[in-house]
C-alpha cells in the first residue's frame, strides 16, 4: 500500500469523499469536467465542489444557468463529443425537467446508433428525505430511473462507495446516474483507500441466517439499525446493500434469500410500482420455492413528503417498522 | 348413482390412517351408520361408520395400506332402495296447522337432486318444512353435519409456504396434519422440521413401541399447537363432596356390585351439566372464530397401558343418567385400552375432562386439546380439614380446575362454570 492510499484511509465525510472522487478523476483524465447549478464559487448546493473552482479553474468547474434540460443536454453533447462530463443536478425532483434528455437521448443513443456512439457521462444528484426540505426536494425517484434500459444507476450508501464509484462510472460506456442520499453527506467513514469500487454487484453489509433485508442508499443505515435491534431478539439478519439499482444484482439477492428463506425490502420510494416491488417480484420469480413467508416491504408513506419534522419522520421508513416487518415474516 | 366412502378424519390431528380390515364385502347392503371398516390411526384402531346407504360396490384399498385422510376407500351404489318416489304433486298443505306426521318424507325433485349431490340419505333427514317435509335447507344442514368426507377433502388443501412444501418433500413428511404457526395457520419451515423430528422418532407403522412413539408425536404436535395458539387461563376451586359421596354410597348399597357407580362418573356428570351455565366453554375454535356446540360430547382423557393418552367422547354426556354415564365410561375405557374406538368418539369431543385422581395429585393445570376451548381437571378425592358451619370438620374434597381459552371466555365465565360444578355436586339429588 502506498503512502498516498495510507493518507486516504483517514476518516472522511461522505461529502468530502465525493469531492475527493471528483478531484481524483479530474487529475487522472483531462476530459473530465464538472457542470451544474452553483457548483463554482458557491461550492455546490451541498458543498460537494467547495474549493474545486480554485483548483481546476472555470473551464472545468462550470456554473450553469437554471435549466436542467439545457445543461444535462449540453453534458450529453459533450460526452458524445469525446468529453467525460460530471453533471450535478441539485435534487432528483429537478431532474424531471431533464428527463427527456436522460431518457430519450442519453439512454437511447448507443442503441439507436447501432453501437456507433454513446453518451458516456455521469449525472450526480441528491435524493431522499429526512432533512425538512418538503415535497419538492425530498422524494426518492431513483426507482423511476432504474426502470430505464440503457442507464446504469448507482446509489453509494457508504463513504467508501462515494469515494470509489465515480471513476469506474466515468469509464463506463453507458450514461451513469449516481444518487447521493441527502442525509448521508455528513456521515463519516473510511474511504478504505479505494479509488475504484465495484459498480456491478450488491454488497452484503452484515451476514445473518434468519432473514434478508434488502436496502440501498439512505435506507442502508435504517436496515443495519433494525438488524442490530433484531439481533437482540435473536433474529439474525443478512443486510444487502444493493449499490447498483440498475442492472440489479439478482445473484447476490437470491443467494441470500435461498439461505434465509425470508426477505424484507426497505425502500424510501413509494411502494406502488417501486424498486421494492421489482425486487419482491424477482424474488418470487427466482426463489419462490425457497420462501417461507411472503416478501415484506417497508416503504415511504404514499404522500408528498411533509415538511413538519414529525410528519416527515412518520412518512419515512424507520428502523422500528423494519423490525416489525421482519418479525412478521420471521418471528 | 355411486357414492364414495372416504378415509374420515378421526380428530384434528389425524392426517393418515391405515385400513386394518373390511367388515363388509362387495355386494353387501349397508345402511348409514353401519360399521364398515376398522382403521388404525396413530392412536387406536377405530371402527368407521358408513355415511351413506346402499350397496358396497368396490373396495379400493387393501387392508394394511396407509392412506391420507380423504382418500377414497370404497364406492357404494346408492341407487338401491330409493325412498318411495314422491307423488307428482304433493298434497297441498292442510288448511289447518299440520297435526300429525306425514308418513314418509315428501320431497321435491330439487331436494332429491340436492340430496343426491351431497350424498345425504333423505330417510335420515329431519324435515322442518310444512308437515315435516324435508326442505333444501334441511338437506344442506344434514350434508354439512355428516360430511367429514367433504370437510376432509377440503382439509387436504392446506396453507403452507413454498419453502415448507419443498422441505416437507425432501424430508418425506406429509404436510397434512402439521399444525402451522404462520399467519392463518400457514405451515412454515420450522413447523415442518419439528414435525420431521417427531416423525423420525415415530415411524408410522404398527407395533406397540411404534404406536407409543406415534402417539407421543401426535401429542407433541397437538399440545405444542395448544400452547402456541391458545392463550390459556387457569382457575381452581376446592369442592366439598360430602353430600355427593353420601348420596353415591346410598345408591351403591341398593344396586348389585357390577352396577355400582364410581365418584368419577358423578364428577363427569357435573362437568357436563355445568356447561349449560357457560355454553362458550363447549365447542371449537377454528383459529378465526369460535363455534359453540349445541351438544355436550364430553371428552374423557384415558391413559393407555403402553403410554400416551387419548380423549374420546361420551356423547351427550349432560343428558345421560349417572348410571348410564358410568356404563358408558366403563365401555369407553375398555374399548380405548383394547384399541377399538368409534370414529365419532375420537373426532368430536366438545370439552374434555382430565382426572388424575388415581395418581394422588391434588390439582391439574391442563392443556386444552385443540380445537376445543376448555379442559376440566379433577384431582384426588381426599379427606381434608374444612370449615363447616363455623366449625372445623373433615370432609372428602376434590380440587376442580379449569383451563380455558382466553380468546373465547374470560376468568369470570370460567369462575361461573366452576361454581356451577360445585352447586351440582352439593345438590347431588339433581344428578343422581
Amino acid at each position: 500500500m502506498t503512502a498516498a492510499t495510507a493518507t486516504a484511509q483517514a476518516e472522511l465525510t461522505y461529502r468530502e469523499a465525493v469531492r475527493e472522487a471528483i478531484r481524483d478523476a479530474m487529475r487522472r483524465d483531462e476530459r473530465v469536467f464538472l457542470m451544474g447549478e452553483d457548483v463554482g464559487p458557491y461550492g455546490g448546493a451541498f458543498g460537494v465542489s467547495l474549493g474545486l473552482l480554485e483548483e481546476f479553474g472555470a473551464d472545468r468547474i462550470r456554473d450553469t444557468p437554471l435549466s436542467e434540460s439545457a445543461f444535462v443536454g449540453a453534458g450529453i453533447g459533450a460526452a458524445m463529443g469525446g468529453m467525460r462530463p460530471i453533471v450535478e443536478i441539485m435534487t432528483v425532483n429537478f431532474s424531471l425537467l431533464a428527463l427527456d434528455q436522460i431518457l430519450n437521448n442519453a439512454a437511447t443513443l448507443l442503441h439507436m446508433s447501432g453501437g456507433q456512439f454513446g453518451a458516456p457521462l455521469v449525472i450526480r444528484m441528491t435524493t431522499g428525505g429526512g432533512r425538512q426540505l418538503a415535497a419538492q426536494h425530498s422524494h426518492s425517484l431513483e426507482g423511476w430511473y432504474a426502470h430505464i434500459p440503457g442507464l446504469r444507476i448507482l446509489a453509494p450508501a457508504t463513504v467508501a462507495d462515494a469515494r470509489g464509484m465515480l471513476w469506474p462510472a466515468l469509464r463506463c460506456p453507458d450514461p451513469v446516474l449516481i444518487f447521493e442520499h441527502g442525509s448521508l453527506y455528513n456521515a463519516t467513514g473510511s474511504p478504505a483507500g479505494h479509488d475504484s469500487a465495484d459498480i456491478t454487484t450488491a454488497a452484503i453489509r452484515r451476514t445473518g441466517s434468519d432473514v434478508t433485508i434488502v436496502a440501498y442508499g439512505g435506507t442502508l443505515g435504517t436496515a443495519l439499525n433494525a438488524a442490530d435491534r433484531l439481533a437482540e431478539q435473536s433474529i439474525s439478519a443478512d443486510v444487502i446493500d444493493l449499490r447498483v439499482l440498475r442492472p440489479l444484482d439478482d445473484a447476490t439477492i437470491m443467494e441470500s434469500v435461498r439461505r434465509t428463506h425470508r426477505a424484507v425490502v426497505v425502500d424510501e420510494g413509494w411502494r406502488s410500482g417501486s424498486l421494492s416491488a421489482e425486487i419482491a417480484a424477482r424474488i418470487t420469480e427466482q426463489a419462490f420455492y425457497d420462501l417461507d413467508a411472503p416478501v415484506g416491504r417497508v416503504c415511504s408513506a404514499e404522500v408528498p413528503m411533509p415538511y413538519a419534522a414529525h410528519l416527515e419522520q412518520a412518512a419515512l421508513p424507520q428502523p422500528g417498522a423494519v423490525v416489525d416487518a421482519v418479525r412478521a415474516v420471521a418471528a | 348413482m355411486k357414492s364414495e366412502f372416504r378415509m374420515p378424519s378421526l380428530g384434528a390431528d389425524m392426517d393418515h390412517g391405515t385400513l386394518v380390515e373390511w367388515l363388509v364385502h362387495p355386494g353387501q347392503q349397508v345402511r348409514r351408520g353401519d360399521v364398515v371398516a376398522v382403521v388404525d390411526t396413530a392412536k387406536a384402531n377405530v371402527e368407521v361408520e358408513c355415511f351413506t346407504s346402499g350397496v358396497v360396490d368396490q373396495l379400493l384399498v387393501e387392508p394394511g395400506v396407509r392412506v391420507p385422510v380423504g382418500a377414497v376407500l370404497a364406492t357404494i351404489t346408492t341407487g338401491g332402495p330409493e325412498p318411495e318416489p314422491a307423488p307428482a304433486a304433493p298434497r297441498p298443505a292442510p288448511a289447518t296447522p299440520a297435526t300429525g306426521a306425514v308418513p314418509s318424507p315428501v320431497t321435491s325433485p330439487l331436494v332429491r337432486r340436492l340430496a343426491d349431490a351431497a350424498h345425504v340419505d333423505l330417510g335420515t333427514v329431519h324435515g322442518t318444512g310444512p308437515g315435516g317435509r324435508v326442505t333444501h335447507a334441511d338437506v344442506r344442514a344434514a350434508a354439512s353435519e355428516t360430511a367429514p368426507t367433504s370437510a376432509a377433502v377440503a382439509a387436504v388443501r392446506i396453507r403452507s409456504s413454498p419453502h415448507a412444501r419443498k422441505l416437507a418433500q425432501e424430508l418425506g413428511v406429509p404436510l397434512t396434519g402439521i399444525a402451522g404457526s404462520g399467519p392463518g395457520g400457514a405451515v412454515r419451515a420450522a413447523d415442518v422440521t419439528a414435525a420431521a423430528a417427531a416423525f423420525a422418532a415415530a415411524p408410522a407403522r404398527a407395533g406397540t413401541a411404534d404406536r407409543t412413539m406415534a402417539i407421543r408425536a401426535q401429542i407433541a404436535t397437538s399440545m405444542a399447537r395448544a400452547k402456541r395458539e391458545i392463550p390459556h387461563y387457569y382457575l381452581t376451586e376446592t369442592l366439598d363432596l360430602e353430600a355427593a359421596l353420601r348420596r353415591l354410597r346410598e345408591h351403591n348399597r341398593t344396586v348389585p356390585v357390577a352396577e355400582r357407580i364410581l365418584p368419577a362418573a358423578l364428577l363427569l356428570k357435573a362437568a357436563a351439566m355445568a356447561v349449560a351455565t357457560v355454553p362458550d366453554l363447549n365447542g371449537f375454535h377454528t383459529g378465526t372464530a369460535f363455534h359453540r356446540s349445541a351438544a355436550v360430547h364430553l371428552g374423557v382423557a384415558i391413559s393407555l397401558r403402553e403410554g400416551g393418552l387419548v380423549a374420546p367422547a361420551i356423547h351427550d354426556a349432560d343428558k345421560l343418567t349417572v348410571p348410564d354415564l358410568m356404563a358408558a365410561l366403563k365401555d369407553l375405557v375398555a374399548r380405548t385400552r383394547a384399541g377399538r374406538l368409534r370414529a365419532a368418539e375420537l373426532a368430536d369431543p366438545t370439552i374434555t375432562v382430565s382426572s388424575l385422581g388415581e395418581q394422588g395429585v391434588d390439582t391439574i393445570h391442563g392443556v386444552i386439546y385443540p380445537p376445543q376451548v376448555a379442559l376440566v381437571g379433577f384431582g384426588t378425592i381426599r379427606d381434608r380439614p374444612c370449615a363447616v358451619a363455623g366449625l372445623l370438620g373433615v370432609h372428602p374434597t376434590v380440587t376442580a380446575s379449569l383451563a380455558a381459552d382466553h380468546r373465547v371466555t374470560d376468568g369470570i365465565s370460567g369462575a361461573r362454570y366452576l361454581l356451577a360444578v360445585e352447586r351440582l355436586l352439593s345438590h347431588p339429588e339433581k344428578l343422581l
